[in-house]
């Protein structure tokens, strides 16, 4: 969960490897909002969901910025797709995070599920689930920060902000100002740390 | 978090995590139409009540439903509770169906500590784990009403630490006074208990609480008043000499809720005896916190239930 | 001089911890004590054994055998908790020569029949003397005097008469039980507890019973029963016995009526010595018990009262309960625990070796002052030529692992479960014949057996 990672930048060696810089990660913000515009005939009707805890911090970013591009402010909400996850008895009980769902609703809304990480699309696949016992989208799309591969549910991500090759041990770790102090993605070597899979980033 | 038994299991920080994941559940159902949550699909929790208590033993079974878990009622009339099984043949002949939890109310203190060491001792051989959860024992706990009442002292205050909560009344038989005198201590609360000294029991001087006799003095002062409930078979055990007379010194009447600071909230666990411990004006009226309570017992119990079943076994 | 297959000899043993001697035993009787004794009659020329049963006690010390006011045999009636054999077993394992059966069993021991047949019962099975405790009341209900005169006549020679597990409580009833049993010469054991004070009552009345929503059992309902009891038994000029005194609070009355020349006499159970209800917190009703166990202030009176003389004897309240009875929820358990194998070990543990009490110290109030109580001629005798030789031979060094499971005593629930105990009974002695050695007892129609 977001304690894990912050505790991961203080942990121990080996350094980490810094894959996006706070510039990077404004930059690719950016690019995603104009993306969604793009992709969405100027966000009208548009949804932006966060996953907590990043996930909502990176939503909220997103929509300012597609408003400042001139596309529609998107609401924001999130879902916690904790309650929902099929390998919960795989650890100790979790504490689960906020839901809020916009004012407009769900139903017939155009959804931007947002996350910072994609692994094995478990959480999504949770959130997915969440989302249907919230309301009815017209549709959902799925906007993540960094993809990471490894694959273990038939989903894929229609905004990526950055695509990066991984091995299963080694952690990506997204740093945001409103979370961490600052703005980075990160790559920490396997040894030390708990293995990050999507599970474990919530 | 393997059983609950008592608030003395929960320390500040789990306590407030129990209080959050109730806040959090109750946000993830505002509003729902359908208000089912697939966490506890496939796990079996059964409620087990050798005293009658509709009102807590829905509020587990609807926390149980809408968790998905499969719950299953045993009452103690009609069941072999009644044809002479003890508790401990019931409760392993329960645990051996594979019922993942175990909910107990029962009229002999520490019976679910009682249930929980022959489970323990029992799953030490079959490799199982049923985690029992006290739903009121005797005199002595009834963790989640404590719970209950915590989480919306919470939300209708802001904040525990530092409150000042007044407990009135039966506090010698009341199940509910022992857990919450010792869940808001835990909290950081300042409780303050008024009752006649005939309903006090021997030990209350070590508590964590102060006890005081003059209900007017106390009110002004008070963030919370909980009014405890005063069985009817106390009025003929010469705790105090009569229903009217009790009323006068301990009962919460509208002259004296007026004592009370504007802020401050009315607790009640119910079911109340209107008149003698609480108006009735007082009780349906804006400082009641009587139906949020009611509310609240059910997103406490799904709490209880998630941090017990929905995790890894520990 | 040749020993005969019946004489005892014991070698080496420490009379109440002091020098060593050793001890011919003949016909039940000391026949010669002192040094050497052994040196003429133990070995033949060769130094093979003679017919003569040999006791080598090197450095054990030697006791009058102990004498239990207070056991439950539970026979008749409950025998799937013990019997009069295992319960007997128990007692001799324990060191004990006499126990004092109480009547509480189903039929309550209210009449001749049922004292005679617990007697004889204890008789067949000659481990221990097995004296039955006569009902004061009919039916232990308190309102009609039990025919105490018939009982105290009967081949059973009741001697002490209680309704124990009940108080005599209305103050009439025990004014002329007291009265009667004056004339009689028999003592009144009163289970001191205001019943209208500890209705419902699970716990000592304190904190941790408030903590734990058990209804308490105030310490007053013992004290004011005493007090009351103290001053009937003036006015009567009868003996009074009062049982398992549980409270600090008691012992203030008893001292004042020894004081006055009150004929009263008081019993501490060993766990009133020893535990303290903090033991309660888990609700394992195996810590049930009735008077209930107090705080740590009673624990360290009771332990200065029996040093002082304000309380008489140890009496174990040895209370066996079947699993059935105690393996339930706090409220529906029966109140009561094993003590006949653990006294001697709690009394060392709680007053020897905090030197509180020396081994004459334990003489007395396992053995002399119970016998003297109960006006038993032949038990808790001096250790002296002419006397029976009626001995519990204590290894002090030992020390043992408390172990419910592997007590004589048919149910297993004692309180001491787990614990390391100092001092062990290496053997008993009941008019010559040895009725438990090393752990294990010598069967009545077994013989001695060749050691």
């Amino acid at each position: 969960m977001a304690d894990d990672r912050r505790g991961g930048v203080t942990g121990a060696s080996p350094p980490d490897r810094e894959l996006l810089s706070a510039a990077d990660v404004a930059r690719t913000i950016a690019r995603m909002a104009h993306q969604i515009i793009e992709k969405t005939a100027g966000a009208d009707g548009v949804v932006l969901i966060g996953v907590p805890t990043r996930g909502t911090v990176l939503a909220t970013r997103l929509a300012a910025a597609i408003g400042g591009f001139g596309g529609t402010t998107p609401a924001v909400g999130s879902v916690d797709p904790t309650l929902y996850r099929d390998d919960l008895r795989r650890r100790p009980a979790r504490p689960l995070a906020g839901t809020t769902v916009p004012e407009v609703g769900l139903d017939d809304a155009l959804v931007v599920l947002v996350d910072d990480v994609l692994m094995s699309g478990r959480t999504v696949r949770a959130a997915l689930d969440a989302l249907g016992d919230h309301g009815r989208p017209r549709a959902v799309q799925l906007a993540v920060l960094v993809d990471r591969g490894h694959r273990e549910l038939p989903i894929r991500a229609d905004y990526v902000g950055k695509n990066v090759p991984s091995a299963r041990d080694e952690q990506v770790l997204v740093l945001l100002g409103e979370t961490d102090g600052r703005d980075a993605v990160l790559l920490r070597r396997g040894a030390g740390g708990p293995r990050t899979d999507e599970g474990g980033a919530r | 978090m393997r059983h609950l038994l008592s608030v003395t299991d929960l320390d500040a920080t789990a306590a407030t995590g129990l209080l959050d994941t109730s806040d959090r559940l109750k946000q993830a159902l505002l509003g729902r139409e359908v208000r089912k949550l697939p966490t506890l699909r496939g796990r079996t929790v059964i409620t087990m009540f050798y005293e009658n208590s509709t009102r807590t033993r829905v509020s587990f079974e609807i926390a149980g439903k809408w968790m998905s878990a499969d719950t299953v009622n045993v009452s103690a009339s009609g069941s072999s509770v009644s044809k002479g099984e003890s508790l401990r043949d019931t409760a392993l002949t329960l645990s051996a169906m594979g019922a993942d939890c175990v909910v107990v109310r029962h009229p002999a203190s520490g019976a679910a500590h009682r249930l929980a060491a022959w489970i323990d001792r029992d799953s030490a051989a079959t490799g199982t784990h049923t985690a029992i959860v006290n739903a009121g024992d005797g005199t002595h706990e009834h963790p989640t009403q404590a719970l209950l009442d915590a989480a919306t002292l919470r939300e209708r205050l802001g904040s525990i630490a530092g409150r000042r909560i007044g407990i009135v009344g039966d506090v010698l038989h009341s199940r509910v006074a022992r857990s919450n005198v010792f869940l808001l201590a835990t909290l950081g609360a300042d409780v303050v208990l008024v009752a006649p000294p005939t309903l006090l029991p021997v030990g209350v001087r070590q508590w964590p609480c102060r006890v005081g006799s003059d209900l007017d003095a106390e009110l002004p002062a008070l963030d919370a008043v909980m009014m405890l409930r005063v069985q009817a078979e106390r009025m003929h055990g010469s705790f105090f000499p009569s229903a009217r007379e009790y009323a006068i010194g301990y009962g919460l009447s509208t002259a004296r809720a007026a004592l009370l600071p504007e802020h401050a909230v009315v607790l009640h666990p119910g079911p109340m005896v209107r008149g003698m411990e609480i108006a009735p004006e007082v009780a349906d009226g804006p400082r009641s916190a009587v139906l949020a309570q009611v509310s609240n017992g059910v997103h406490i119990r799904m709490a209880v239930l998630y941090h017990l079943l929905a995790g890894a076994q520990q | 001089m040749n020993g005969t297959a019946n004489d005892l000899l014991i070698v080496g043993v420490r009379p109440y911890g002091e020098d060593p001697v050793d001890l011919l035993v003949r016909d039940g009787v000391v026949a010669e004590m002192g040094p050497g004794v052994a040196e003429r009659h133990g070995r033949d020329a060769d130094g093979g054994a003679i017919d003569m049963v040999r006791l080598d006690a090197d450095g054990l010390v030697l006791l009058p055998g102990f004498v239990d006011l207070h056991t439950h045999l539970r026979e008749p009636g409950g025998e799937e908790s013990e019997t009069i054999e295992t319960g007997s077993a128990a007692a001799a394992l324990g060191g004990y020569t006499a126990v004092f059966a109480m009547p509480n069993t189903d039929p309550v021991a209210d009449s001749a029949v049922v004292v005679e047949y617990v007697r004889r019962r204890g008789e067949e099975v000659g481990l221990v003397d097995v004296h039955p405790v006569g009902a004061v009341t009919v039916g232990l209900e308190g309102a009609k005097l039990a025919e105490l005169g018939t009982m105290a006549r009967s081949a059973a020679q009741v001697r002490v008469f209680s309704d124990d597990g009940r108080c005599v409580n209305d103050p009439l009833v025990m004014r002329r039980a007291l009265e009667y049993a004056s004339a009689l010469g028999v003592v009144i054991a009163q289970h001191a507890e205001d019943h209208r004070l500890t209705a419902g009552a699970q716990a000592h009345d304190g904190v941790v019973a408030s903590r734990l929503g058990l209804a308490g059992w105030p310490a007053t309902a013992e004290e004011t029963v005493v007090a009351r009891d103290c001053a009937l038994a003036r006015e009567a000029g009868a003996a009074l016995h009062v049982c398992h005194v549980s409270s600090a609070r008691t012992l203030a009355v008893l001292r004042a009526a020894k004081a006055d020349g009150v004929r009263v006499s008081a019993e501490v159970t060993p766990h009133h010595l020893l535990l303290t209800d903090t033991v309660l917190s888990g609700y394992d009703p195996v810590h049930k018990v009735n008077p209930p166990l107090r705080t740590a202030e009673d624990g360290a009176a009771l332990r200065a009262a029996l040093v002082d003389g304000t309380i008489d004897v140890v009496a174990t309240d040895h209370a066996p309960h079947a699993a059935q009875y105690k393996d339930t929820e706090w409220a529906a358990a029966r109140p009561g625990m094993l003590g006949l194998q653990t006294a001697l070990s709690v009394v060392v543990h709680a007053l020897v070796e905090p030197g509180l009490l020396d081994w004459r110290g334990v003489a007395r109030v396992l053995s002399e002052r119970p016998a003297e109580i109960a006006g038993l001629p032949d038990q808790g005798r001096p250790i002296a030529v002419g006397e029976p030789a009626t001995f519990a031979l204590v290894d002090p060094d030992g020390v043992w692992t408390v172990r419910g499971a592997t007590l004589a005593s048919r149910a297993a629930n004692t309180p001491y479960e787990g614990m390391r105990l100092p001092a062990t009974v290496a053997a008993t002695v009941l008019r010559g014949r040895i009725t438990a050695r090393d752990g294990r007892v010598a069967r009545h129609d077994e013989g001695q057996g060749t050691p």
